[in-house]
């Protein structure tokens, strides 16, 4: 599904990597090791060098909209345009919605919240759930779960779960290395500016 | 008394002058540390102003097309550097100088040579007499639009990063996580002159205005000339905020639909 060859960019790389549809992808690493730059270089969000391709298709012959939309990152701390949740799902399937509000253990009543009040727990289970209603491709993760309590982890790895066995692929970055392990159906780690794969 | 003029002799700024050694003698006696500065300032009042007028009335008395346009390519080239200057996040290289200087020579002639070929209509179009001090004004006051529409879109993409690059991760054209910040910009920039429009005849006398009044002027020909030159800023303004505005929002991203802050002095990728 998504291939990555010889990905570089400031500080980061070359870096070749595989997500296959149904895969959830471990990336672990020190911090600074440029986990999160690497994510924001295969969504295009930074000038980088490389091949990334998705399903065969190569990321310069889609349009970066159209890119993104398919191979879509969740930053950690996920950035907000509106006042309250509810623009931030606009145009998506209600009934979509409201079941992935649900198994996020959130009802739709949080699409009338403000974003201002909202907690980092609330911020990342909303950014994760506006991600997952678009329906795209790949996730690319940052640290999706680092603010959430221990049922909330449970309910948010679970809809990760859930998209990989829909199909969709998933590289996710975390620091917790039993997270890794545990939601994790391959690893990947930081070693000298490049990614290898971790035995396990 | 209207057709009467008044000239002015040195005497008369002489005895003008003794307002200026009053505040400076406030200065001393209140220790504000402003007399050296005020010293300065009135004298390069007086050098820079002398000369323009030796400068002008030397153009004027030439009528030349080519003398005239390098006086108004010098203006342009000299506003362009002062709205460089008014920006506290200017963009890497040449680009905030020369996005400036482009906004300020496409608004101020194209309005200024609109109003002299349709409006004014003096003999020829181009007449220094006419043509430098429309510019002039139309420079001066557009330039305030122009710099704080591109230093309020700089400072906006900078602080609102997390909320634009959200809207790029999903899958939105730029165009649409731009355009809340394009919008509020370009307000910005207008504001100055839909503030000095509402104002004008109320709280000020347009500076202009006044300056034909006390050269004789019938005060309704007097307004008539500022009526049409506060239509000139406003029209100068929103074309010049616009070009500026659009213009570093394109440098600000890119054909990858990023947001490049790193295009900004002081900001690293």
């Amino acid at each position: 599904m998504l291939s990555v060859r010889a990905l570089t960019r400031l500080g980061v790389g070359p870096v070749d990597l595989d997500v296959a549809g149904g895969e959830i992808v471990s990336l672990t690493g020190p911090s600074g090791a440029g986990k999160t730059l690497l994510l924001r270089a295969i969504a295009d969000l930074d000038p980088n060098e490389g091949a990334v391709t998705l399903s065969g298709v190569s990321r310069e012959s889609l349009d970066a909209p159209r890119w993104r939309a398919r191979v879509m990152y969740v930053p950690a701390n996920a950035g907000w345009w509106s006042d309250t949740v509810g623009p931030h799902f606009a145009d998506m399937d209600a009934e979509r919605v409201k079941t992935t509000l649900h198994q996020l253990n959130l009802e739709t009543t949080a699409l009338g919240w403000t974003v201002a009040t909202l907690s980092t727990g609330e911020r990342q289970r909303l950014a994760l759930a506006r991600a997952v209603v678009r329906g795209p491709d790949v996730l690319l993760l940052d640290e999706p779960t680092s603010g959430l309590d221990g049922e909330n982890v449970r309910r948010a790895e679970a809809l990760i779960a859930g998209f990989a066995n829909d199909g969709g692929g998933v590289l996710f970055v975390t620091h917790d290395p039993v997270q890794a392990e545990r939601l994790g159906t391959r690893g990947l780690t930081f070693a000298g500016g490049s990614v290898v794969e971790v035995s396990r | 008394m209207i057709g009467v003029y008044i000239k002015l002799s040195y005497v008369d700024l002489m005895l003008a002058s003794v307002l200026l050694v009053l505040a400076g003698g406030l200065s001393i006696a209140l220790k504000l540390g402003m007399e050296k500065p005020l010293g300065v300032a009135a004298l390069r009042t007086v050098v820079q102003l002398t000369l323009i007028g030796m400068v002008l009335k030397l153009l004027f008395q030439m009528v030349s097309p080519w003398w005239t346009g390098l006086a108004a390519l010098i203006m342009i080239v000299l506003a362009g550097r002062e709205v460089m200057a008014r920006q506290t996040l200017r963009l890497k290289g040449w680009w905030s100088y020369g996005i400036g200087t482009s906004a300020m020579l496409t608004a101020g002639s194209v309005v200024t040579v609109l109003a002299l070929t349709t409006a004014v209509r003096p003999e020829p179009w181009y007449d220094p007499r006419f043509a430098l001090p429309l510019l002039g004004m139309v420079l001066g006051n557009t330039m305030n639009g122009v710099s704080v529409g591109m230093e309020r879109l700089s400072n906006t993409l900078k602080r609102e990063k997390d909320a634009i690059e959200g809207q790029l991760a999903l899958g939105f054209d730029r165009r649409d996580a731009f355009r809340p910040y394009i919008r509020e910009s370009m307000r910005a920039g207008l504001m100055h002159i839909v503030n000095a429009m509402s104002a004008a005849g109320l709280i000020s006398l347009p500076g202009m205005m006044t300056g034909q009044i006390l050269a004789g002027v019938d005060p309704t020909e007097a307004v008539k000339y500022q009526i049409l030159i506060m239509f000139l800023i406003a029209g100068a303004t929103s074309l010049g905020a616009l070009i500026a505005v659009l213009a570093v929002a394109a440098r600000l991203s890119d054909d990858r639909a990023r947001l490049r802050l790193d295009r900004l002095r002081g900001v690293s990728r």
